[in-house]
């Protein structure tokens, strides 16, 4: 879960992270309310869950609280990437003497949160270690073992810091360590990190998200601390109708999974496949033998006939799906004849012949006799676990090209 | 031989009780593996399937008389990390984890005090370890009875990113003659406890094996890790390696994850193009279609296809 620039500066002040008097608004009026009451230069930036919003022009600098109004007016009806900004975040022009970049993200490899620290703040933190390896510090913390400061010190000191400015980058280095490891972030970072001429450190811009599967955990943070509803999930786009149905007929029903995402796909050939692996594997067995899938599904751990009913039947409502190929990787745990008989089912209640609609049907697996007998009652070809995926993902494709 | 189970591997299932252990039990039972207790918090004194259920670890260890080899744990996701703690201070040296949704730094707890007690974590988000017509330890394959029917003995080590596709790809391999010697579900994570490179020298050592078939997925570091093992340990083992959702490439389905929690293309390592490459340097070799794995691996031992 991605967290907007407002929330994530929220986040490090609570963590005991300088930030500045920022305000977040979502009108002109409050905006220039918020300059006012800062009452000097300041920069108005676009909230936006994306990147690039410099470039777009979400961010401008105003000397005046008119001016200010002004850019907030303008930034709020600016789309950057297809967003439409959540609000504008005003904040002082900082007077900055030097950035710095602090950041903690996971490292897979060793299994442990991976801090970062740089002297070269304000620019892309990939590009400063490519291009400027000696101005990056790196260091592992444990899982187990609280975040001590040291740690912190030596990153920092790594990166060619010392002074008096070590010694306040450590204290906000080791503060991001240990929010990062509370807040069960997949990365947090502070870029720029600025020192100002008087010497204090402050947060000018953050970055956070959050692990989704620890959103539950930290729901007195999220809904509390910064006031985000649970509906609020920030998918990287909007779900369509095709897969809002789906997932309302996942949740109706205990047994078993499905799911169904149609972002990106507008094909004529419809997709009710399974489970995780065997859906990627199917679906660019389709799209490599010149398939146009229309959708992307899973299907799995034991569905009801209801269930699988439902995913074919919104897999077969897409505009332009001509056909379905019904196919997974062998099963041990899901029921052939069930997924048989609620694809069947789909068929009829649209009024479409199974075995006319049905491309190819290949599930190899538990209860795989039954099941065959179903299929073959209404003509629907079928194929066992000696067809590969491969193959029937190609039998699929040419029956629908003819 | 095999790697990570034998013949005599004991185990005990924690969260015996729940639907899907005690499916699981029965499977294992029937294919000859010891499934030597279960635990249950508050259900200490039942039985399922005859295993004897307890309250803690300790108990059921105690009442074993032996060490424990083994563990399965399939219990929520919020008491997870608590129950492979239980098993790894209680001397437990192989966990599997079959949970999935497991908060990322959970299984980073886990994996690093596993490190520290020199136990080995499969999983989370895994279907076990499967050593044909000898033991299995997890769901994998099912039914004993489907198990037999996808797994045959024989000289070629698999590790896979998804648990169904292990068996699937496996079926292939006894099918085409050539047969396994030990599966690893590993699990579809972003952190999981054992990786390729981390199960490679276990292969490398083990007598029966002859090559490796490995199923990957977008997103993470693993396979240039692998590869980097490879090149640096000079194996003396075939890889035929297999990736799933190439499709993920396309800027579109940038930052949406499929199939597994791990398999998310955030920046340019996560991606399949990347990861063939970085597979290919090391001299594995990646087959484009799932049904050439058998073929390949049959090339690469010098057996006629």
């Amino acid at each position: 879960m991605r967290f907007f620039e407002y929330e994530s500066r929220r986040m490090v002040e609570l963590a005991g992270i300088p930030v500045t008097e920022y305000g977040f608004c979502t009108t002109a009026a409050d905006a220039r309310a918020a300059a006012e009451k800062i009452g000097g230069p300041v920069v108005i930036k676009s909230q936006v869950l994306t990147g690039g919003r410099m470039k777009a022009g979400g961010v401008q600098f105003a000397d005046t609280s008119e001016e200010a109004e002004r850019h907030a007016a303008d930034i709020l009806e600016l789309e950057i990437n297809g967003q439409m900004p959540r609000g504008v975040l005003v904040d002082p022009k900082a007077e900055v003497k030097q950035e710095y970049y602090a950041g903690v993200v996971w490292d897979g490899t060793r299994k442990q949160p991976l801090m970062l620290f740089s002297d070269m703040g304000g620019i892309d933190i990939e590009e400063v270690a490519e291009k400027h390896p000696d101005h990056v510090g790196r260091g592992h913390l444990s899982n187990l073992l609280p975040v001590s400061d040291f740690e912190a010190k030596q990153v920092v000191a790594a990166a060619g810091v010392s002074g008096s400015q070590l010694n306040q980058a450590t204290g906000v280095l080791a503060r991001l360590g240990r929010l990062f490891r509370e807040r069960d972030m997949t990365l947090a970072e502070i870029n720029p990190l600025a020192e100002l001429e008087d010497g204090s450190f402050v947060a000018l811009d953050a970055h956070m998200e959050m692990e989704d599967e620890a959103k539950g955990r930290q729901k007195a943070l999220l809904e509390k601390a910064l006031e985000i509803a649970a509906e609020d999930t920030r998918e990287p786009y909007e779900p369509s109708e095709f897969e809002r149905n789906v997932s309302e007929i996942d949740s109706a029903d205990h047994r078993g999974v499905i799911q169904g995402r149609d972002h990106g796909f507008t094909g004529n050939l419809g997709l009710v496949i399974g489970a995780g692996g065997g859906s990627l594997t199917l679906t660019d067995a389709v799209r490599s033998q010149g398939g146009r899938p229309a959708n992307y599904s899973e299907i799995g751990g034991n569905p009801s006939v209801a269930k699988a009913c439902g995913l074919a039947r919104q897999v077969l409502l897409k505009e332009g799906v001509e056909k379905i190929a019904v196919m997974m990787s062998i099963v041990s745990n899901t029921r052939v004849d069930i997924v048989a008989r609620g694809v069947i089912k789909a068929c009829l209640e649209l009024d479409k012949d199974p075995g006319e609609t049905i491309a190819i049907f290949r599930i190899p697996g538990a209860w795989e006799e039954e099941g065959e007998k179903i299929l073959e009652r209404y003509g629907v070809e079928y194929c066992d676990r000696s067809v590969s995926m491969w193959e029937a993902a190609g039998r699929a494709v040419q029956k629908i090209q003819g | 031989m095999s790697i990570l189970l034998n013949k005599d591997f004991t185990f005990i299932v924690q969260g015996i009780t729940g639907r899907e252990a005690v499916n699981l039990t029965k499977e294992c039972l029937d294919y000859g593996s010891k499934v030597v207790g279960g635990v249950t918090p508050g259900r200490k004194g039942r039985e399922v399937h005859g295993v004897p259920v307890f309250d803690t670890v300790e108990q059921a260890i105690e009442r074993h008389g032996d060490p424990v080899d083994g563990s399965v744990v399939t219990v929520p996701p919020a008491f997870t990390k608590d129950a492979v703690f239980e098993a790894i201070e209680n001397g437990i040296k192989l966990i599997v984890v079959v949970t999935e949704r497991i908060p990322r730094r959970d299984v980073a707890e886990m994996v690093e005090l596993a490190g520290m007690r020199g136990a080995r974590i499969i999983g989370p988000n895994c279907l076990g370890v499967i050593v044909p017509e000898v033991c299995k330890m997890g769901g994998i394959g099912g039914p004993a009875k489907d198990a037999a029917k996808a797994y045959a003995r024989g000289p070629v080590g698999v590790m896979s990113r998804s648990g169904g596709m292990t068996t699937e790809i496996s079926s292939s391999l006894s099918a085409a003659g050539l047969g396994v010697s030990t599966a690893v579900s590993i699990g579809g994570d972003a952190i999981i406890g054992s990786t390729y490179a981390e199960l490679m020298p276990l292969f490398e050592a083990d007598e029966q094996t002859d090559a490796i078939v490995i199923y990957t997925e977008p997103g993470g570091r693993m396979e240039a890790q692998l590869g980097e093992w490879v090149r640096e340990n000079d194996s003396r083992l075939p890889i035929v390696a297999f990736m799933a959702g190439k499709f993920m490439d396309d800027e579109e389905m940038k930052g949406m994850s499929f199939g597994h929690a791990g398999t998310i293309v955030e920046g340019k390592e996560d991606t399949a193009a990347e990861k063939i490459a970085r597979l290919e340097a090391a001299a594995i070799t990646v087959v484009e279609r799932i049904d050439e794995i058998p073929d390949a691996v049959k090339g690469k031992l010098g057996v006629a296809a």
